[in-house]
């Protein structure tokens, strides 16, 4: 699951992102996507304090979008001074394909939990409205956006875009900037783990159970304060950090 | 459900003031806390700023100034600051900064201000001025409830790390670095019939001993150098249980299981951050002395961990238990210094501690008894010098350190008690075969009997010994009870006096010999007749319940007179410790509560128709 090096280079070219989204509220049809895209996003240059932020977690069925749905969502609002437990968001959603027992065993929601949890579509308004004038902050960008994207492509046959701030490719960008040397090899060397637990770690950020949703939103929202708060400046234009 | 985070709520449930707090407060106050960062030498609060929030530490540590710039206070994880500028104007008048990576949880104004309202408890644990002092004293309290009511699963900081048993030793050493831990579980592999589950341990410890001072390449499997019979521990059993398992075992590594499947491990470091007084602090200090002398300077250590958990409200078992672990660590310890001394021993030998030390019932009254076990290559002539010389120095530095010398003189230093394996079975066969009251009055004491030291299993042979013959003899049986009928309790108490069961009136009465010797001599009987291995009269008790000899409800009233009385006696020592007193087991009964005096009542009568029921059942209605 970790990136490779070719990824992160590929990954630096940058997108307009207000002129997308001015596209996209012409585009679409459904009110909830139209109110999203009216909000807007930033220019690339805003510097990162003057940015409000919300974490993201999804616990999902599994990892690919296709096939698999969400089971739970966690989000906390925050911006460079503080994070808000008051606008923190936890919802059980019912996926439309089957829970197995394996993705249970890590996000504890169990088959009772998921038969009395509405459908996504019922808090899609609530969710949107909490990412709504915000850049959203995930650890690893293969689950939220994607999982996001696809349910509601399945359910209303519009997708959704937006950037993001990864913590995992910041810390990727850190650690796994150059492979290891042939004799770091040999010497036994490893790449170090970039995995939230580990990273947080590097941070001296306490232990928090994972796989709730809300609490590792909550982690996440943490180690980014805490990556900006060693690596870089309040002033740091938001375009170097979003994908 | 729960829309909180689940993590700062269980942080706060821990922690003043907000622990006085009902649970839908607090749950309320968490979905209103704000998070934030601070690095190491940074500011987090600068003089006459002015302060929006109470300042709680989640983690990292903090200096607090005052005006002039002297250092006021030094906080970690649970303390919070920011208070004096909260209840006056707003104003900070104690400059903070974070000394380490530092994570604060803030309570805001509006929240603090309810808070400070409604609840006197949290007015007052945040408006005392000299609130260090407050701190340790609720910490003190705090830690050892801990240790009493918190789950193994509290304790558990990070997600256990493990590798499959064909795994090569370089392979383990690698991911230990890694993850920088100092143990690693071993998994099945998947081929294994058990696939998916624990096969052992390896610690950093064997990777030096088994692996690189064997010379063992480093392809070796790591199945070859694991410790396969793992003790282990359920993540819902108390945190004192896995202290006591590690205390017991000498272990540095408990993995916690939850149905079967690992969940983390804990590491003794974990179980000594609770508090520095404790047992398990005072047993690792022992192994750190290097004479008698040292080894007597930890007595106060010793007594004060007594006091503590008297005062932090632990059982009897509990306390026992620790006692007897602290115990058997004195002894161990002077046995290595012994040797070191006297240089190694010229045959293998078993160092035995007979009694309550056995018994995992020690106080902190005690004299030692104890024995050896010699091998049969034992030569008198050539060897007893050794012995005799090694008992000695164990018994000399045993009564340095509290442990008086056994007035029976059933000690290892009595020729008698320093005997080859085949002499001891031989003493318990005669012992068992012919059963005689003055034989039995000095030796049923051995029938508690544990290896401490050298070839312990030579202990468990004796042990084996015993309960296969005993359980068989009628008359080895009707002979113990007998000889536990020898101490009876008295009647109960009359104003000032102890009311004996013939009407004779004494001035005071002695915990041990009234009360908890026979019932401990009662369960003893019991025990060797339905075979049982226990040594632990509370789990010698527990196997009687389930050998269902006792009549309904007689087994757990048992065990609560046990409770009370041992609790009596332990509360009474620990009352004359504090008091620079003297402890022993005499009480007056005018220095009992009137709650004690009635409980007590209670219990001499339940001990006094179990001696008959006991009477009855071994010696015949006679």
């Amino acid at each position: 699951m970790y990136l490779s090096t070719e990824k992160i280079k590929a990954d630096t070219q940058q997108f307009d992102w207000i002129q997308l989204y001015q596209q996209r509220l012409e585009v679409v049809k459904d009110d909830r996507l139209k109110s999203f895209y009216a909000a807007g996003t930033f220019a690339p240059d805003t510097p990162i304090k003057s940015i409000p932020f919300v974490a993201v977690d999804f616990e999902t069925t599994g990892f690919d979008p296709k096939s698999d749905g969400i089971v739970s969502i966690g989000l906390v609002p925050f911006d460079l001074k503080r994070i808000h437990c008051k606008g923190a968001k936890h919802w059980i959603v019912r996926p439309r394909t089957a829970l197995d027992k394996e993705s249970v065993v890590v996000h504890g929601i169990t088959h009772s939990d998921i038969k009395s949890a509405p459908d996504m579509m019922r808090i899609v308004e609530y969710l949107l409205k909490a990412l709504e004038g915000r850049i959203v902050v995930v650890h690893h960008r293969g689950i939220e956006r994607p999982f996001l994207n696809a349910a509601l492509e399945k359910r209303i046959n519009e997708g959704i875009v937006f950037p993001v701030v990864d913590t995992m490719e910041l810390e990727a960008r850190l650690h796994r900037a150059k492979p290891l040397t042939l004799w770091q090899r040999f010497r036994g060397h490893a790449l170090p783990s970039i995995r939230l637990v580990d990273s947080r770690e590097r941070y001296h950020l306490p232990y928090y159970r994972q796989h709730h949703a809300l609490t590792d939103a909550l982690a996440t929202a943490e180690l980014f304060l805490a990556q900006v708060s060693h690596r870089f400046s309040e002033d740091t234009p938001i375009s170097e950090l979003w994908k | 459900m729960q829309i909180e985070p689940i993590e700062v709520l269980d942080f706060l449930r821990r922690f003043p003031p907000f622990n006085c707090l009902p649970e839908e407060t607090l749950g309320w106050v968490v979905s209103e806390i704000e998070v934030g960062y601070f690095k190491a030498d940074t500011q987090i609060l600068e003089l006459g700023q002015h302060v929006d929030a109470l300042h709680v530490i989640r983690s990292g540590a903090v200096d607090i100034y005052r005006r002039n710039g002297e250092l006021y206070n030094k906080m970690s994880e649970g303390g919070f600051f920011g208070e004096f500028g909260l209840l006056r104007d707003g104003k900070i008048r104690f400059p903070a900064k974070a000394i380490e990576d530092t994570l604060i949880y803030f309570v805001p104004l509006t929240v603090f201000n309810k808070l400070f309202d409604e609840f006197e408890q949290f007015a007052d644990a945040v408006e005392i001025e000299d609130r260090t002092r407050l701190r340790q004293a609720v910490a003190r309290r705090e830690d050892a409830n801990e240790l009493m009511t918190s789950k193994v699963t509290s304790l558990i900081n990070r997600e256990p790390v493990s590798i499959t048993s064909d795994a090569s030793v370089h392979e383990a050493a690698l991911l230990m670095t890694e993850s920088s831990i100092s143990s690693l579980l071993i998994m099945h592999p998947s081929s294994h019939a058990m696939a998916g589950g624990l096969a052992g341990i390896i610690t950093d410890r064997d990777l030096r001993t088994r692996v690189v001072a064997e010379g063992l390449p480093y392809t070796t499997p790591v199945s070859e150098i694991m410790t396969e019979e793992l003790i282990t521990i359920e993540a819902n059993q108390f945190v004192f249980e896995a202290m006591l398992a590690m205390l017991r075992h000498n272990l540095h590594h408990l993995p916690v299981l939850q149905k079967d499947r690992p969940v983390g491990v804990i590491a003794i470091s974990d179980i000594i951050r609770y508090e520095s007084q404790n047992s398990l602090f005072v047993v690792s200090n022992i192994f750190r002395q290097h004479s008698v002398n040292d080894l007597k300077g930890l007595v106060s250590d010793v007594r004060a961990s007594f006091i503590r958990m008297v005062n932090e409200d632990a059982n009897s078992r509990m306390i026992g238990s620790s006692m007897a672990v602290i115990g058997r660590s004195f002894k161990q310890r002077l046995l290595e210094l012994g040797e070191e001394e006297l240089g190694p021993p010229p045959v293998p030998y078993c160092f035995l501690a007979l009694g309550s030390m056995a018994r995992d019932e020690m106080l902190i009254v005690t004299d030692q008894d104890n024995a050896m076990i010699l091998d049969d290559s034992f030569d008198p002539k050539q060897h007893d010098a050794y012995f005799e010389a090694l008992a000695k120095f164990v018994s000399d530095g045993l009564d340095a350190c509290g442990y008086t010398y056994c007035t029976g003189n059933i000690m290892a230093t009595n020729k008698q008690w320093r005997q080859p394996k085949r002499v001891w079975q031989q003493y318990f066969t005669e012992w068992i075969d012919n059963p005689s009251l003055e034989g039995l009055l000095h030796s049923s004491i051995f029938f508690d009997l544990e290896g401490v030291w050298g070839k312990t299993e030579w202990a468990d042979h004796l042990n084996d010994h015993i309960v296969r013959k005993a359980r068989q003899s009628k008359r080895f049986l009707a002979a113990m009870s007998r000889n536990a009928l020898n101490r009876t309790p008295p009647l109960g108490f009359f104003k000032d006096f102890v009311m004996e069961q013939d009407g004779r009136q004494n001035n005071t009465i002695n915990m041990k010999r009234r009360g908890t010797a026979p019932l401990a001599d009662l369960a003893r009987v019991h025990a060797l007749a339905i075979g049982s291995k226990a040594r632990n009269s509370f789990l010698r008790l527990d196997e009687i319940i389930e050998a269902d000899i006792l009549p309904r409800g007689r087994g757990q009233d048992l065990r609560d007179a046990l409770e009370l009385i041992s609790m009596v006696r332990i509360r009474h020592q620990a009352l004359a410790l504090e008091r620079g007193e003297t402890p022993d087991n005499s009480i007056a009964p005018e220095n009992l509560s009137e709650f004690e005096r009635k409980n007590l009542k209670d219990a001499f009568q339940i001990l006094s128709n179990a001696q008959k029921f006991m009477k009855f059942r071994y010696q015949g209605a006679r």
